[in-house]
C-alpha cells in the first residue's frame, strides 16, 4: 500500500475547531447586542479573523502545509491589505465636506472648511 | 505498490504520489488567492461605501434577520468540519466514511441555499427591500439603504453561487466515490474540493459581521 501523502489530523482536534467557530459565532452575535461605540466594528472584524485563521490552520492544513503554501497565502492576504487600505487612505483622509452624506448632526464646521482650499466664503 | 498500479494512479508529468498531491493543492491555492481578490474587491468596495454612507447603510443592516444570518454560519461551519472529516477518511482509505461526510456536507450546503433563498431573500423582495425588483422603503436615506441592499445582494448572490458550486463539486465527487475512483493516497479531488469548500466558509464568516451586525444590535 502507498505511503500516506499528507498528515492525518485527529479527529478530536476537528471536533474541538468546530465547538470554538461555534462559540466564535455566538459571541460576535452577542456582542452586537452591547453598545462598545466604535469598537462593535473593531470587535466583530478581530472575531472574524480569528475563525478565518482557525479554519485555514486546522480545516485547510496550513499547519502541515509547505512553505510554498504558505507563501502563497501570504500573497493574497497581502494583496487584499494593499487593495483595501490604499483605497481607504484615500477616502478617509477626503475633508469631510466632500462626504455626501455626514450627518446633520454633526455640522461641518469652519475648522474642517480651513483645510480645503477654495471654500473660505462658507460660514 | 507496483508499477502497474504506479502508472495508473500517478499521471506521467509527476514524479510521485507525494509530488502529484503537492501541485494539485499548490494549483487550488493559487486560485483561491484570485478568489480573495475577486471577493477582496468587492469587499473594498463596501467599505468605502459604508465609510461614505454610514446612517443608510446601518438602517439597511438592521432590515437584516440576525437569527438566519446566525444559523447559516453555524450550518457552514458544521459543514466545514464534516468535509474536514471527509477529506481525513479519504487520507486514511475509508472509502464509506468518505462519502457518507460528503453526503452530509452537500445537505449542510442545500440547507444554506434553502435558508438564503426561501427565508431571507423572500423576506426581503416581500418587505420591498429588493433593488431593481421591488423596493418600497421611503423611510429615512432611502438612496442609501438601496445602495446598501445592491450590496447586500450582490456579495450574498455571489457567495451564494459559489455554494451552488460546491454543491455540484460534492455531488460528482460522491458520483466519483461510488464509482471507486479514490483509494488510500489517491484523493487529490477530495483534498482540493475540500480547500474550495472552506474558503467559501471563510467568505460567509467575514460576510456575516460585515452585513448582519456592523452598525450594532442595540
Amino acid at each position: 500500500m502507498s505511503e500516506l501523502v499528507s498528515h492525518v489530523e485527529r479527529k478530536k482536534v476537528y471536533v474541538l475547531v468546530w465547538v470554538v467557530l461555534l462559540c466564535f459565532t455566538a459571541l460576535t452575535t452577542g456582542v452586537a447586542y452591547i453598545d462598545l461605540g466604535a469598537f462593535n466594528t473593531v470587535v466583530a472584524l478581530a472575531i472574524a479573523v480569528c475563525k478565518a485563521s482557525i479554519v485555514v490552520l486546522f480545516f485547510m492544513h496550513l499547519r502541515h502545509s509547505e512553505k510554498l503554501i504558505r507563501l502563497v497565502v501570504g500573497v493574497a492576504v497581502f494583496w487584499l491589505c494593499i487593495l483595501i487600505v490604499i483605497s481607504l487612505s484615500d477616502f478617509a483622509t477626503r475633508f469631510r465636506i466632500s462626504r455626501p452624506s455626514w450627518p446633520q448632526s454633526q455640522p461641518v464646521t469652519v475648522h474642517h472648511l480651513d483645510m480645503s482650499p477654495g471654500t473660505t466664503t462658507a460660514e | 505498490m507496483s508499477e502497474e498500479q504506479h502508472a495508473t494512479l500517478v499521471a506521467e508529468q509527476f514524479d510521485d504520489q507525494v509530488q502529484q498531491y503537492q501541485a494539485a493543492s499548490l494549483g487550488m491555492w493559487v486560485f483561491l488567492t484570485t478568489e480573495v481578490l475577486f471577493f477582496g474587491g468587492l469587499f473594498a468596495s463596501y467599505t468605502i461605501y459604508r465609510y461614505l454612507h454610514y446612517p443608510g447603510f446601518e438602517i439597511g443592516s438592521h432590515h437584516l434577520e440576525v437569527l438566519w444570518g446566525a444559523t447559516n454560519t453555524a450550518v457552514l461551519i458544521c459543514s466545514s468540519l464534516t468535509m474536514a472529516l471527509a477529506v481525513r477518511a479519504a487520507q486514511l482509505g475509508k472509502i464509506k466514511d468518505l462519502i457518507g461526510f460528503l453526503v452530509v456536507t452537500l445537505i449542510f450546503g442545500l440547507i444554506f441555499l434553502f435558508i438564503k433563498f426561501a427565508m431571507e431573500w423572500r423576506h426581503e423582495y416581500l418587505e420591498g427591500l429588493a433593488p431593481g425588483v421591488n423596493f418600497t422603503y421611503a423611510g429615512p436615506h432611502a438612496h442609501q439603504v438601496e445602495m446598501f441592499m445592491i450590496f447586500y445582494f450582490v456579495l450574498t448572490g455571489l457567495h451564494a453561487l459559489h455554494m451552488i458550486v460546491g454543491c455540484g463539486i460534492m455531488t460528482t465527487l460522491i458520483i466519483l466515490a461510488l464509482r471507486g475512483a479514490f483509494s488510500k493516497g489517491h484523493y487529490n479531488a477530495v483534498e482540493i474540493a475540500g480547500l474550495y469548500w472552506h474558503f467559501v466558509d471563510i467568505v460567509w464568516i467575514f460576510l456575516f459581521p460585515l452585513l448582519y451586525l456592523i452598525g450594532g444590535r442595540y
